[in-house]
């Protein structure tokens, strides 16, 4: 069973749509804001996958061609970033000082808890690049002397959480502003958020892709000033 | 041919960012050389959205998918995790909280101040 499909480079794409679809189904069924189908697709496929005892590189076989749309998708990106100039040169000072106030939050949290939980230093570093896009992450990463396997996977841990938790936590702290909210998530949890926010609605998506870029430049350049105060 | 054309240009674009990427000596990915770029064309005119709007409409809605295979691969990072997992999740949790409320605070409130009501 697993040879034959191990030898078939449509199986893991397969899986990946149909995990997918099937979430947004069961999303559909209970219109639940809770639901968060990216989650649900995940764990459908960690759980297909160790049930029948097939290894990540052979399901990777066929999930890498979705894999590769990453680049053209952020470029699209652009499009609504474009549509909605007039709200962002209106809002630059706001929307600046949030994506600025955001990327030292991020820095200075992972600062902090690293000396709580006594990070070693490679540890903290691996960890400043955590909130943004994943290439971006990876060389920061590495620059500082950081493990750059982890990097990746808390990379992408902050984006699913940050998917996953973006509107209850705007909610919380009574985050009602549309750009507000598209800068909270774009700057805390990069591409993957943004996926959420695009969803919420065209200005929170705009926002949250401007972040992406902003806070990328922006962490590039402070953390390795604060990888020189640890 | 409508939705070839549209890819073609995306597709471009993207190969573009990914030689300044290469050719350029900055930790700057293909696909933010590639955002900056298409925004760029947009915003000078060169490029109408109307060439690319149902394509890149597409791509952003299932953008979600791309990210499965990237967070299956989960499963194959747990042998570097599982010494540290607990304070390694705690902490990427923790700060991940911290950094929405914040700018999504400062941005609401700098936008409260200007008068501009953006609701």
């Amino acid at each position: 069973m697993n040879n034959i499909l191990s030898s078939s480079t449509f199986f893991g794409l397969f899986l990946t749509l149909a995990a997918y679809v099937l979430a947004m189904g069961i999303k559909k069924r209970f219109k639940s804001g809770l639901i968060n189908p990216l989650l649900i697709a995940i764990v459908l496929c960690i759980a297909v996958l160790l049930l029948l005892r097939i290894d990540y590189d052979t399901y990777n076989q066929g999930a890498k061609y979705i894999s590769v749309l990453l680049t053209p998708a952020t470029v699209c990106l652009a499009v609504p970033l474009y549509t909605q100039l007039e709200k962002l040169k209106n809002n630059f000072r706001a929307i600046m000082a949030g994506i600025i106030s955001g990327v030292v939050t991020s820095l200075g949290s992972i600062l902090l808890m690293g000396k709580v939980f006594g990070f070693s230093r490679e540890e903290y570093v691996t960890f400043l690049p955590k909130s943004i896009t994943t290439a971006i992450g990876m060389s920061v990463s590495e620059e500082l002397g950081g493990y750059v396997a982890i990097t990746v996977t808390v990379i992408i841990l902050t984006g699913v959480f940050g998917n996953i938790i973006c509107e209850a936590v705007l909610k919380l702290f009574s985050i009602r502003n549309r750009i507000a909210k598209g800068i909270a998530i774009g700057t805390a949890s990069h591409a993957i958020g943004t996926s959420k926010a695009m969803e919420i609605g065209e200005i929170e998506g705009a926002m949250s892709s401007l972040s992406i870029v902003v806070s990328g430049i922006l962490t590039v350049i402070l953390a390795s000033m604060f990888a020189g105060l640890y | 041919m409508k939705y070839l054309k549209q890819m073609l240009i995306i597709i471009s674009v993207s190969l573009l960012g990914e030689l300044l990427h290469r050719l350029l000596p900055l930790p700057v990915p293909a696909s933010i050389y590639g955002i900056v770029g298409m925004f760029i064309l947009l915003y000078t005119g060169l490029l109408k959205v109307d060439q690319i709007r149902e394509t890149s409409s597409f791509l952003i809605e299932i953008m979600p998918v791309m990210f499965i295979p990237a967070a299956v691969g989960l499963i194959s990072s747990w042998d570097v995790l599982k010494a540290h997992w607990l304070s390694y999740v705690t902490v990427t949790l923790v700060s991940t909280v911290l950094v929405m409320a914040v700018s999504g605070l400062v941005t609401q409130a700098v936008i409260g101040k200007g008068g501009r009501g953006n609701e």
